[in-house]
């Protein structure tokens, strides 16, 4: 098939700056389809920017942005993206099942109601999120867990090709952080993932590629990540970022086997 | 009170009364959900500039408020996008400029500019059969749009950077809602008036959301509460001219009521939790 040849994502040369700033420098990147990408970095080193760059929601001042074949543009409603922090007012009148359905806005047609397949779509998702049962309840009333799982269930309900997460398990306990790391590691299966984080502890095995990025990104296929690299990154000694993994990152050869 | 609805007079009002709160009900909604109030108040204002027009150039005062209240949702609707941060300003500017420019155009109307006081205050009671009809208009513009558009309205009034990352118009959308915002306000103007055309468009939708948690319900709910407080409005401003021989106008009346239905539901709110 063409569409396998082209990456999931590929920049190229990209730079972004505001005003004065400089976000991204000379960003290049390529993942391939089926790829489950991490992408770490410390607080203000440009993942929100990198994952809303691909998302077409900003536009870098140059380089190049491609995603699943062509642009950001071309590709809306294929992609699908969980914020780290809600973008929405909680307050907002509506319940978790209809932000939830709102996952099918790309694959519904203008003048269109959503139907029984947009229903089930949306469904599932919950069910896969474990949330179905506060579906009727509004997005003001949930806790900070349950509501970054009601918004990757709406991710989810898009059934997209390519996912982005913005700091999926920031607002997660330890416990349920882990179910959420297996419903993704189920999920890279069928689809290509990218997730940001600063917290290397947040970065289970399940990742197959690591990239650092501190306005320059270093891409580390296959989870190669040396403590130089990390201390490039975030400019502290690794140990005490880790904070007691420190092997977490680099043991996926030897401990789980899967990964390709 | 019966001999108030027998008569064909009131009868007119009374219908203008009620279509008028569709609108106000179904747009009140967004308005509130989406906290877009203070824009929707520059919007308001920024028609004054085109009742000062119609007066100098000699059309109707209430086209021209429509005109100018249209291009206002325009600026302040893309610098709303764009802007971010300054938007207050915006709003502001478009805010006073259109009163500025519509008291300048009055000055300079030719000799006298009849019932000038009914925009800014508003004249419920004495709206034509045109003015029904309009209103009936825009009624079936909002409640058709909201029908047929309701999930991409919704998705934009809710979270914008998820509708454009669904490959939403997300622009055009916004425009649209503010466009049909500015609208409503419009006929509002003749019910109470530009100086409280936007008490009336979210008061009830305020009360509204404190009992219902979806935009539908809270619509319903707000259209209700609109018309109750016009009707009781216009009943207590006739009692208390057939009565009293006091001459009331009866949308400041209607809008001391939501206020005071305002301040029981937040009570009975918070006694029910």
């Amino acid at each position: 098939m063409s569409e396998r040849a082209t990456p999931a994502i590929e920049l190229r040369g990209v730079n972004l700056h505001r005003g004065d700033v400089r976000v991204l420098e000379e960003v290049d990147l390529r993942v391939e389809r089926g790829a489950f990408l991490a992408v770490l970095g410390p607080n203000g080193s440009g993942k929100t920017t990198l994952l809303r760059t691909i998302l077409g929601l900003i536009e870098p001042q140059s380089g190049q942005v491609q995603v699943l074949g062509g642009t950001p543009a071309q590709a809306r409603g294929r992609v699908g993206y969980v914020p780290q922090r809600a973008a929405f007012d909680l307050d907002f009148p509506i319940r978790s099942g209809d932000v939830v359905l709102m996952g099918r806005l790309a694959r519904r047609r203008w003048l269109r109601r959503y139907d029984a397949s947009d229903h089930a779509a949306a469904q599932n998702a919950l069910e896969t999120m474990e949330v179905a049962h506060l579906a009727d309840r509004p997005v003001g009333a949930l806790s900070g867990g349950e509501l970054q799982r009601v918004l990757i269930a709406r991710a989810l309900a898009m059934e997209p090709e390519l996912l982005l997460l913005d700091e999926p398990t920031a607002s997660l306990d330890e416990r349920i952080g882990r179910g959420v790391w297996e419903i993704l590691e189920e999920l890279s299966h069928h689809i290509t993932l990218v997730l940001v984080s600063h917290d290397i502890g947040a970065i289970s095995h399940y990742v197959r590629d690591v990239a650092c990025l501190n306005r320059r990104l270093h891409m580390h296929p296959d989870g190669e990540l040396t403590d130089e690299i990390l201390e490039a990154t975030y400019g502290c000694p690794v140990d005490l970022l880790a904070h007691g993994h420190p092997h977490r990152v680099l043991s996926p050869h030897g401990e789980d086997g899967g990964h390709s | 009170m019966s001999e108030a609805l027998a008569t064909p007079f009131f009868q007119r009002v009374l219908i203008a009364a009620l279509l008028a709160s569709i609108a106000c009900g179904v747009i009140g909604s967004y308005v509130v959900a989406k906290r877009i109030s203070s824009l929707c108040g520059g919007l308001a204002h920024a028609a004054f500039g085109g009742v000062g027009l119609g007066y100098l150039l000699g059309f109707s005062p209430m086209l021209g408020a429509a005109g100018a209240g249209l291009l206002a949702s325009a600026i302040i609707g893309t610098a709303y996008r764009r802007l971010g941060s300054s938007l207050d300003t915006v709003i502001s500017l478009v805010w006073s400029v259109g009163m500025a420019l519509g008291v300048l155009f009055v000055a300079l109307a030719p000799g006298y500019t009849p019932d000038l006081s009914s925009y800014l205050f508003g004249s419920l009671l004495l709206v034509p059969w045109e003015y029904v009809a309009l209103v009936g208009m825009l009624d079936l513009g909002v409640v058709g749009t909201a029908w047929l558009l309701h999930k991409e309205l919704q998705a934009v009034a809710f979270d914008e950077e998820f509708a454009e990352v669904s490959g939403l118009p997300v622009e055009p959308l916004f425009l649209l809602l503010l466009g049909l915002s500015a609208l409503s306000i419009v006929t509002l103007i003749r019910v109470v008036g530009i100086i409280l055309a936007i008490a009336l468009l979210t008061i009830p939708a305020v009360i509204a959301r404190q009992w219902r948690n979806t935009l539908g319900g809270i619509m319903g709910v707000a259209i209700v509460v609109c018309a109750a407080s016009l009707v009781a409005g216009l009943l207590l401003s006739w009692q208390l001219s057939v009565s009293g021989g006091i001459s009331l106008p009866p949308g400041p009346l209607a809008i001391l009521g939501l206020a005071i239905a305002y301040a029981s539901s937040s009570v009975a709110r918070r006694l029910r939790d």
